[in-house]
């Protein structure tokens, strides 16, 4: 198992290299001239030169890359063109409002996932399964920013529960700072708790057709114990890939929501710093990201080998 | 039936589904430490039989008639007082020992899990028992540790833990559905053994479900035979062998002691395939830091197979029958030595010319792994032609797929459909029609009827002794069932751990065996006429 992780540790390192040189490289190649963008149309050519050379763009690109790189290690992330702050600083408070909203949405996925995936997969079939898959059809269908403006809609205009928008910050508290984020964090769940609901199920009723499930009825376990104490487990595999792939998606892919809650959040910085050619945040906010999957990712192949002892030996 | 109220006892049973009668009137009994052989074909019902007893059939199939086991109707059970008897009256093992255990679990949790569910002691109590248990049916803990893992156990190995599952708490019945079917020859013998010691110690009764009657011959007190979902003979088992009442009784004895009439063999036939001193091994890692360690699965394999004949090649599963089968066909590259074919020497990989590939070909055990299911049988049957320089044209085409499709008994209006379309014997019909139709000399067979019921096995045994007759075709005929091997091979060698251990003509070797291990092999094939020798059982 140790020497598991240390090889799955040394691939995540070496994932970690390539996928830097990727964004580094593809956004070198991207059109436009941040000190262009930062100065305007009617900037002087020997202005824009001063500024290239005081952020160091008129360097090569391999020079550059290093210097971004070993900074990255040091937790240097450089200094924003467009606010002259530094990066780093700009990212944590980002990340103190996407993290706990992913975490916060995460946890609603799986607190309606896993309920609702055993119970549909308990009674294929029957009323409660039909009615779980057509709810989480639904759940699927419809994006999630319409579900944010309908919560909108009915818990802050109409019964005015929560306010519209916006975050206090964590200095207000906890509980303050939580409502904010409880309508994104459920607009965001709710088509991933579809999802993984559904596969869940889908894992479940599959491990219940397997010859072992027909041995553990054979010793006397009634069909719920089968499902908790047999099938559950073995469709945990499924289940993990997808939950890794959801949380990745929400620190990175709540960019709609969090402008539908006008929240200060890490989508929201990329959106804007996008716009800006602010191409030093773009790179590390693009990095962040890269290395919360590379990292999520780790975690599901430790959590893999955990579930099922097959996987304990690498491959 | 006597009035006596112990044992299982069936009675009328008639089990459907939808309008479909899976089981018509079926009964039988078990009594207390009495075995009784279910025989029959697949589709015959004898294991809705056990499901039905077990109160495991499918939810949508509907039940009638009586079951009790010691006096207790179990037939109307609830769901919840049948899980209750399940693992405690009743205990019940399967087909597939690789799939019936919990890949996630330890086999010691697997087996205290019959104890716990029953509320008969504590976690650690449970697990003690466990120990008890695998003890008693040969995995002594001290050298298979509870805490193993199903995937680091052999097939025998995973039958025993399935078993101590299923007798942890001395169970009255105990129903064994082919529990030996899918293992080799000695592992069966083992766990047959074992069976009839656990019957004999506890004194329970054995249902033992088979579709070999050489299995059931050397095990059971009393035998049902089942056809259609009909008990169609029923008795003591050494007067149901001497006196084979029934018609389909006789036909299934006939079927198992097959033997298609013998093939002529030309006086001095030049060989077709030659091997000498072929080695083959491959390296094995244990992990990405572990030592490599080299296997050698086949060491210094000589023989001539001449043109004309048919060759017998047996051994268990592991002794490197398949890796010696893939060499020879040129799809695996030899480390040692050199395999000619009609003088010839193959060559695996690309440069295999195409005239040497026509000469060869392959049927495999199971037919239906063997074809992609989205192609129907006229481009399944076309494939070898990609094997040639020069395939025939459409119309020469059409020809040979009709005449393939005749010579194996089946319709030239066939190629028109999809491979689910057919039995299981039929399926292997289209293999050898696919193997025969860019003529070839050798056809490797490996495992061909293993895996098909005995009346269709004797049909296809009689086909591929026809082809034989009438193509002047070689077989190499690899098997594990020395009685089928018997039946079809002119020569036979016995292979152990990559080496040939015997090899000569077929009724020598089998009857006046010189090797101890073909010895073993045959000690522990299970006989047809074991009920009816002297002594053979106590």
């Amino acid at each position: 198992m140790l020497r598991f992780a240390l090889f799955r540790a040394l691939s995540l390192g070496l994932s970690l290299v390539a996928a830097s040189l990727v964004v580094f490289f593809a956004l070198e190649i991207v059109p436009g001239d941040p000190a262009a963008a930062m100065l305007g149309v009617n900037a002087q050519e020997d202005t824009l030169a001063a500024l290239r050379a005081e952020l160091g763009l008129d360097r090569g690109p391999v020079a550059r890359y290093f210097d971004w790189a070993g900074g990255l290690l040091r937790g240097d992330f450089g200094i924003s063109y467009t606010y002259r702050t530094p990066v780093a600083q700009m990212i944590a408070d980002r990340l103190w409002v996407s993290l706990p909203l992913a975490l916060y949405a995460l946890a609603l996925t799986l607190l309606i996932a896993f309920p609702a995936g055993l119970a549909a997969a308990a009674r294929r079939g029957k009323g409660t399964d039909l009615t779980i898959m057509g709810v989480t059809q639904l759940g699927i269908a419809v994006p999630n920013f319409w579900f944010a403006m309908l919560l909108v809609l009915a818990f802050s205009i109409t019964l005015r529960w929560f306010s519209a928008g916006g975050f206090p910050g964590w200095e207000a508290g906890v509980g303050p700072a939580m409502k904010a984020l409880t309508l994104p964090a459920i607009a965001l769940a709710l088509p991933q708790a579809s999802i993984l609901t559904r596969v869940l199920r889908s894992a479940l009723i599959e491990t219940l057709g397997q010859d072992y499930i027909r041995t553990a009825r054979a010793r006397g376990l009634t069909r719920r114990q089968v499902l908790w104490r047999h099938a559950l487990r073995n469709a945990l595999i499924p289940v993990l890939t997808i939950i890794g792939l959801q949380f990745s998606f929400l620190l990175a892919g709540a960019i709609i929501i969090e402008n539908v809650f006008y929240l200060p959040g890490l989508g929201r910085l990329i959106f804007q710093s996008i716009g800006q050619r602010d191409i030093i945040v773009v790179e590390s906010v693009v990095m962040l990201l890269v290395f919360a999957v590379i990292l999520v990712t780790f975690l599901v192949d430790l959590a893999y080998a955990a579930v099922d002892p097959r996987l304990r030996r690498p491959r | 039936m006597s009035g006596a109220e112990t044992g299982l006892h069936v009675e009328g049973l008639s089990v459907s589904i939808g309008r479909a009668p899976i089981l018509r009137d079926v009964g039988f009994s078990v009594a207390p430490g009495e075995v009784r052989g279910i025989i029959g074909e697949s589709g015959s019902g004898k294991t809705m039989s056990a499901y039905a007893v077990m109160g495991l059939l499918p939810r949508a199939a509907r039940m009638e008639g009586r079951v009790t086991l010691g006096g207790q109707d179990i037939g109307g059970m609830s769901e919840r007082d049948m899980c209750a008897l399940r693992g405690q009256q009743i205990g019940m093992i399967f087909q597939e020992p690789m799939t019936a255990l919990n890949p996630v679990m330890t086999i010691g949790a697997q087996v205290a899990e019959t104890v716990r569910i029953h509320g008969a002691g504590s976690r650690r109590a449970a697990m003690a028992r466990a120990a008890e248990v695998l003890e008693r049916v040969g995995l002594p803990p001290d050298e298979v540790p509870l805490s193993r893992y199903p995937h680091e156990l052999s097939g025998g190995q995973r039958q025993r833990v399935v078993i101590a599952s299923a007798i942890a708490l001395r169970p009255a019945l105990l129903i064994a559905d082919e529990p030996t079917t899918a293992l080799d020859v000695t592992t069966q013998a083992q766990i047959l053994a074992l069976l009839a010691r656990l019957v004999r110690e506890d004194g329970m009764g054995l249902m033992l479900i088979s579709h070999d009657l050489a299995v059931v011959a050397g095990m059971a007190d009393a035998v049902t035979i089942m056809k259609e979902g009909r008990v169609v003979d029923s008795g003591p088992t050494e007067a149901l062998f001497r006196a084979r009442r029934h018609p389909y009784t006789q036909a299934l004895f006939a079927a198992s002691t097959h033997v298609p009439d013998p093939v002529p063999q030309p006086p001095e036939p030049p060989p077709l395939l030659q091997l000498r001193n072929v080695e083959r091994s491959y390296v094995q890692r244990s992990g990405l830091f572990g030592r490599p360690t080299q296997i050698r699965a086949v060491r210094g394999v000589s023989f001539d197979l001449a043109a004309g004949e048919s060759l017998g090649l047996v051994g268990e599963s592991g002794c490197g029958k398949s890796t010696l089968g893939r060499a020879i066909l040129g799809l695996d590259p030899v480390d040692g030595g050199e395999i000619r074919l009609a003088g010839a020497p193959v060559h695996a990989g690309p440069t295999m010319p195409p005239e040497q590939r026509r000469r060869m070909q392959v049927v495999f055990q199971d037919p239906f792994g063997s074809f992609n299911p989205r192609h129907r049988v006229r481009r399944i049957l076309s494939e070898p032609y990609h094997a040639l320089d020069d395939p025939p044209g459409p119309q020469a085409r059409a020809t040979a797929i009709s005449d393939a499709l005749s010579d194996v008994g089946l319709d030239a209006a066939d190629a028109d459909r999809f491979i689910h379309e057919f039995s299981g014997g039929q399926r292997q019909r289209i293999a050898i029609a696919r193997a025969l139709i860019i003529r070839p000399e050798l056809i490797l067979l490996d495992e061909p009827v293993s895996a098909l019921d005995v009346s269709v096995r004797a049909q296809v045994l009689d086909l591929l002794a026809d082809l034989r007759r009438r193509y002047g075709l070689s077989y190499l005929f690899i098997s594990h069932d020395l009685n089928v091997v018997r039946a079809v091979t002119d020569r036979v060698m016995v292979m152990r751990k990559g080496e040939i251990v015997e090899a000569g003509p077929t009724g020598q070797v089998l009857d006046a065996p010189q090797h101890d291990y073909t010895r073993a092999l045959i000690a522990a094939s299970p006989r047809l006429d074991a009920p009816l020798r002297e002594g053979s059982r106590g």
